[in-house]
């Protein structure tokens, strides 16, 4: 398959996923009057539930899956490694502390982004934190040693912070947060969220020709003029931007980043660079419909996108695995 | 024309000095093979050259900005890597890196530079198939054409040809032949000192970290360095085919 009919192919699943995304929901609109509300802003309820409700929902979704996947592909070339993800840095736990903190405070009442902020400023210490503790050479093993750091002391203070919960509707509010969502956002949290994620996006999607490189090693890639220390530099704020504004807005969602370069490396043959944007058009029609399933099957139990995505990321993961060794053998 | 001019190069380790003060130049023409036991400080000296190492002095080549020092010197590393099944040709592709302007695609250029890198380690027939599925020779094949395929004045290669079927590392020490015969400089380390003697202009020698001897293969492969570099001795011969150097013995 060439490259441009698999980024035409997956550019249709995802128009398709994101139309579905804004037709499907609780109210049961027709899709007609959904269609003409939402363009035309005639009747006012379902122009309220389309334009308010829905059509963030469906952006967020693929702006948390372009983040998930491209930053998962990007990890992945970076540290030549399969089994990469974007939870490796760091990043996605710091970010849920940072929101768990607003949320045991109370800060994040005082007002409607208050949790986001807070998150990307919990994103934002850890890449500080990460850049000083791996070093200024361009190495991964300080990267990956700096990230499981930082991810095991995220993960202590923020059991910390449960620990120390008023009460239990503290508690519980924080693990449903941690949980990973999309229900209930507006377009307050694509505008917060969008410019950090573009950032992130541009500077991952800058990576192609240096991650191809690295193909080699990293010997080779210097020798060929990739600035390694750079590259990684532009690789951390890349997905520490873009999965910590992710994290911000959704919570924790494990698996895009990890299982969508995986499925999608066959299709590329292998080229970490061309992975990059098949991996992003990959991660927002996963998370798209993950979204979309998690309304049809439980409508009424508000069935969390994390917990799904988990739940069906896991066993497809042991599937490629048992593929691959059967590859191998 | 000197090719490549490199003085008092240094690499410690620690207090402990893994290159020490080695100045050398190299000619347009030359195939120098670098040689030494164990341990000499062979990878060392040519990654400093190329400046991927922290060193003092001065290398001609590490002195220039990466991208120019790319088109000028391509690398091959010893450790052979290949970290994703790639096709073939992508992978040697890959060799064209330096020479392509910010996202633009490959040229005509480059297609045939790889087309010719693939040609000359008789990799035809290979290009679609997965890098990583091949065997160990033949990735080592892949990844000189890849070296190649930079078509660089300068090759630094680090045992280029370890691991190679006999056929192949002649071909590829006659393919460094005809690229130095055009008038490129190639500096290898090498472990087979038959090799180095027989297809070789020049040997330089390194002992812990020192380079102690410098000139044509017969000057240098003499039974005092022998001896005291390798603990060994060779029978050395010269012949209608060029200088033969067969290792005979311990000799410490």
């Amino acid at each position: 398959m060439t490259l441009s009919r698999l980024f035409g192919i997956l550019s249709a699943i995802v128009a398709a996923l994101f139309c579905a995304s804004l037709l499907i929901g609780p109210a049961g609109f027709g899709i007609g009057d959904s269609i003409s509300a939402l363009i035309r802003g005639d009747g006012e309820a379902v122009t309220l539930v389309m334009r308010e409700i829905r059509l963030p929902r469906a952006l967020l979704a693929v702006m948390v899956g372009v983040s998930l996947g491209l930053s998962g592909a990007a990890l992945q070339g970076f540290l030549r490694n399969p089994l990469a993800e974007p939870g490796l840095i760091g990043v996605t736990s710091s970010a849920a502390l940072g929101a768990v903190i607003a949320l045991q405070t109370g800060f994040a009442a005082s007002f409607a982004l208050a949790l986001p902020i807070s998150a990307l400023i919990g994103a934002l210490v850890s890449v500080l934190l990460l850049l000083l503790l791996a070093g200024p050479r361009g190495g991964s093993l300080t990267l990956i040693l700096a990230g499981i750091a930082i991810s095991a002391l995220a993960g202590a203070f923020l059991s910390l912070v449960l620990n120390l919960s008023p009460n239990p509707f503290a508690v519980s509010e924080i693990v449903f947060w941690m949980l990973g969502s999309l229900s209930d956002r507006s377009f307050d949290h694509v505008m917060i969220a969008l410019p950090v994620m573009m950032l992130g996006w541009t500077l991952l999607a800058s990576l192609g020709r240096g991650l191809d490189a690295l193909t080699l090693g990293q010997d080779a890639a210097a020798s060929m003029g990739i600035h390694l220390g750079r590259l990684r530099l532009r690789m951390v704020v890349g997905v520490a931007a873009s999965v910590g504004a992710a994290t911000a807005v959704a919570g924790a969602i494990g698996f895009v980043g990890l299982v969508v370069p995986h499925i999608l490396r066959r299709y590329v043959g292998a080229r970490p660079g061309a992975l990059l944007p098949a991996s992003a058009l990959g991660g927002a029609a996963m998370v798209l419909a993950a979204d979309i399933a998690v309304r049809l099957i439980l409508p009424d139990r508000d069935l969390k996108l994390g917990v799904l995505m988990a739940i069906i990321g896991a066993p497809l993961f042991l599937h490629l695995i048992y593929k691959t060794r059967r590859q191998m053998t | 024309m000197t090719a490549l001019t490199v003085t008092d190069l240094t690499v410690l380790r620690g207090e402990c000095p893994v290159v020490d003060q080695v100045s050398l130049s190299l000619q347009a023409g030359e195939i120098t093979g670098l040689i030494g036991p164990n341990g000499a400080g062979k990878t060392t000296l040519l990654r400093a050259i190329l400046g991927l190492q922290p060193h003092s002095g001065t290398s001609s080549l590490a002195s220039l900005p990466a991208r120019q020092r790319a088109r000028t010197a391509a690398w091959m590393p010893q450790t052979r890597e290949i970290a994703w099944p790639v096709a073939v040709e992508t992978l040697v592709m890959l060799g064209r890196v330096p020479h392509l302007a910010g996202g633009a695609k490959p040229s005509a250029e480059d297609r045939a530079a790889t087309a010719r890198a693939l040609a000359d380690m008789a990799l035809n027939g290979f290009e679609t198939r997965a890098a990583t599925d091949l065997s160990g020779g033949e990735q080592a094949r892949v990844l000189i054409a890849r070296v190649l395929a930079q078509e660089t004045p300068i090759i630094l290669a680090d045992e280029p040809i370890a691991g190679l079927d006999p056929a192949f590392q002649i071909a590829t020490m006659q393919i460094f032949r005809r690229l130095a015969d055009q008038g490129k400089t190639i500096l290898a380390a090498l472990h087979d000192l038959g090799l180095a003697a027989r297809h070789c202009t020049r040997l330089l020698l390194l002992d812990k970290g020192r380079l102690v001897a410098d000139g044509p293969p017969r000057d240098v492969l003499t039974p005092e360095n022998l001896h005291r570099v390798f603990g060994i001795a060779a029978h050395v011969m010269e012949t209608e085919h060029g200088l033969i150097f067969q290792p005979l013995e311990i000799t410490r």
